[in-house]
């Protein structure tokens, strides 16, 4: 069996194998093998490939900037997503304004173990993929499967766009795949997660398993929860998921991340400016609570959306 | 002690050259001056007067192949670099035809493929930048490659630049970095800005070589960088430069910079580095005053044609353009109600 965390590991061992333009370059990703052994053995298979940077996120940022300017495919870890902000300029003011300001892309990727775990806390917990997607130039993947994990990250790789990897650290672990795929589906294209026909929940990353579970329960009930798995939030596959709106009247949005101008707004923003007529009742969306992430478990649990929530929300969408 | 390269001392032909490409971009940058008045360039106009002999220098000291992030004030060094009259006024006045196409503007060009480096405003951004540029030579097994980028007395004190310059000094990296201490950031004097006694003086506390020098003067600048950029290109990690000068312009052309100091434009730090290079040229018979004068008017007709050509050059047309920042075409997403 291999796990979300392993796929990401042999995805970046093929890229280093395949690919003389690859290096990895982050904070202990070198002889440690990186915070959460993401790039465990790496450095010892591919000798001045993997190394280590100085505690300086946008130095790391900055100079895979530089890097993939004279033609290589830097990734780069950011120990958590939350980190990222101290890199921030280099991503969204230079990496992103790179190819429409010159015309020379910038094939970078950054991996930001993303989202909640139990105990992580208000600086190890958080969700960016809404804050990186807002600026123009930027890739936002976000697996949500042991598969996308590793075929996603290799496409991002083979991107010649910036791409900000969110990987979800709550799939690390415990997320288990028979296998490795040769392919997955095209970038920026989302996946059925779950046919149904009462309600389609639209979701990325960790949340996608919460929602599975809660379409386990409602179905219990009678109910059939479309799931639509978005991949990639930027850019967001409005397709898929107004063709399934289509099929069940009905939309709630589950996100792991902050409410406000985040991506379950920007999806019920879509359906609503591009689908009003396919909606039988109006869109919902659920979200973290507006609040920094706590540390304590019993107050985290109930931060994020949870298979419970989701399922009460879903009811309250279906009127039950 | 290992020994000692002895550089090629600055020839009287070296400083001819230097001066002259200083003289283009002073005049051409009193012509920016004139059409921002006149309202021709849409946005701000930074020039670099009083910090071209360092700035020269640098550009000078490159060679083909090298890279080079300037900054704000580095119209000489750019133009030393190879930029030209043409790019540069093609970027102020919105060209379609120049290489930002009108999706950037003023001192954010550059032609990133050919080593010249398009800053970005964030002060530091630049330093992390080409270090990673001199990493990436390096793994494709390129040597002997400098990378260079300049910065104020400012930017020294931002985040970008420490972590830049320690994270270049970690990988040893040939990053030759140039300090103009031009006193003023926008209005902030050096007493507002840093507290150790001069900014060379961080050198030790990042493990790398510093270098002072007097920014007026030429044959100075030219020696200071050579000898920095040998010092690069030879492994001895990077290099960094501190020259002292004063800005004789204001932050932009908006800007009367009433603040400066009188005292400090009376003194030395003061002198304009263009008017002390011609008199050496003179002085030292290297050139006659009427030839000086007429390289001036030389500088004058070029900058003129390529404004009058300029002038008649396309602007960005909104309807063409694609609007499209992912470089895959198939990224591009259409917002509908709009």
């Amino acid at each position: 069996m291999i796990t979300y965390l392993e796929a990401i590991r042999l995805a970046q061992e093929k890229a280093l194998s395949e690919d003389p333009r690859v290096f990895l370059y982050g904070q202990d990703v070198g002889n440690f093998g990186g915070a959460f052994k993401a790039t465990k053995s790496l450095s010892k298979q591919f000798p001045g490939r993997v190394f280590d940077a100085p505690l300086s996120e946008d130095a790391i940022i900055g100079m895979a900037v530089g890097a993939a300017i004279e033609g290589m495919r830097p990734i780069v870890e950011m120990q958590f997503a939350d980190f990222s902000t101290c890199g921030f300029n280099q991503i969204v003011n230079h990496a992103a304004t790179l190819y429409y300001r010159t015309g020379v892309p910038c094939p970078i990727v950054v991996r930001l173990p993303s989202g909640g775990t139990s105990g992580g806390g208000p600086f190890h917990s958080q969700s960016m993929e809404a804050l990186y997607a807002h600026y123009p130039g930027l890739v936002v993947m976000t697996p949500a499967t042991v598969e996308d994990a590793y075929g996603m990250l290799l496409d991002a790789v083979a991107l010649d766009d910036p791409v900000i990897f969110c990987e979800h650290k709550f799939l690390y672990y415990h997320l288990k795949a028979d296998g490795l795929p040769e392919t997955v589906l095209p970038v920026g294209k989302a996946r059925l997660a779950r046919a149904g026909r009462d309600a389609t929940i639209v979701t990325h990353g960790a949340m996608l398993h919460e929602a599975l579970a809660a379409a386990v329960e409602l179905s219990e009930d009678g109910y059939e929860m479309e799931i639509v798995d978005l991949r990639t939030v930027k850019p967001l596959d409005t397709d898929t998921i107004l063709a399934s709106v289509a099929r069940t009247g009905r939309l709630l949005c589950v996100s792991e991340e902050w409410p406000w101008g985040g991506v379950a707004a920007e999806v019920i923003a879509r359906v609503t400016g591009e689908g009003f007529g396919l909606l039988d009742v109006a869109p919902m969306r659920l979200n973290a609570k507006d609040t920094p992430v706590p540390y304590h478990p019993d107050l985290w649990s109930v931060h994020r959306p949870t298979a419970n929530a989701i399922a009460d929300a879903t009811r309250r969408l279906l009127h039950i | 002690m290992p020994t000692q390269k002895v550089d090629a001392p600055v020839t009287s032909s070296d400083f001819i050259k230097a001066y002259r490409v200083m003289l283009l971009a002073r005049v051409l940058e009193e012509k920016l001056a004139s059409l921002y008045r006149a309202g021709a360039i849409k946005g701000g106009v930074f020039l670099g007067r009083g910090q071209e002999a360092l700035s020269v220098s640098v550009g000078f000291s490159l060679r083909k192949g090298d890279i080079f992030a300037p900054l704000i004030r580095d119209q000489a060094g750019r133009m030393a670099f190879g930029d030209t009259v043409l790019d540069t006024l093609r970027t102020y006045l919105g060209s379609q035809l120049g290489p930002m196409r009108g999706r950037d503007g003023n001192i954010h060009r550059g032609r990133p493929r050919e080593g010249y480096y398009a800053m970005i405003s964030h002060l530091g951004a630049m330093i992390p930048a080409v270090s990673g540029a001199l990493l990436a030579r390096r793994m494709k097994g390129e040597s002997g490659i400098v990378g260079a980028t300049c910065i104020g007395d400012g930017g020294t004190s931002t985040g970008a630049f420490h972590e830049g310059l320690n994270a270049a000094a970690v990988e040893k990296l040939p990053l030759v970095l140039v300090v103009a201490n031009n006193q003023y950031a926008y209005s902030t004097p050096n007493s507002r800005q840093f507290a150790c006694a001069d900014l060379v003086d961080k050198a030790a506390g990042y493990g790398v070589a510093g270098h002072s020098v007097d920014g007026t003067d030429l044959e100075q600048c030219l020696a200071t960088l050579r000898r920095a950029v040998r010092a690069a290109r030879d492994g001895q990690g990077p290099q960094l430069v501190v020259g002292k000068l004063l800005r004789l312009v204001g932050h932009g052309e908006h800007d009367d910079a009433s603040y400066v100091d009188p005292a400090m434009k009376a003194s030395a730090l003061g002198r304009d580095c263009l008017l002390l290079a011609e008199a050496r040229i003179i002085a030292e018979k290297w050139s006659p005053a009427d030839e000086c004068a007429k390289w001036r008017q030389q500088a004058e007709e070029e900058v003129n044609a390529t404004v009058d050509k300029v002038r008649r050059e396309p602007a960005p047309d909104p309807e063409e353009d694609d609007w499209a920042a992912f470089s895959n075409q198939d990224f591009a997403e259409h917002y509908a109600g709009v």
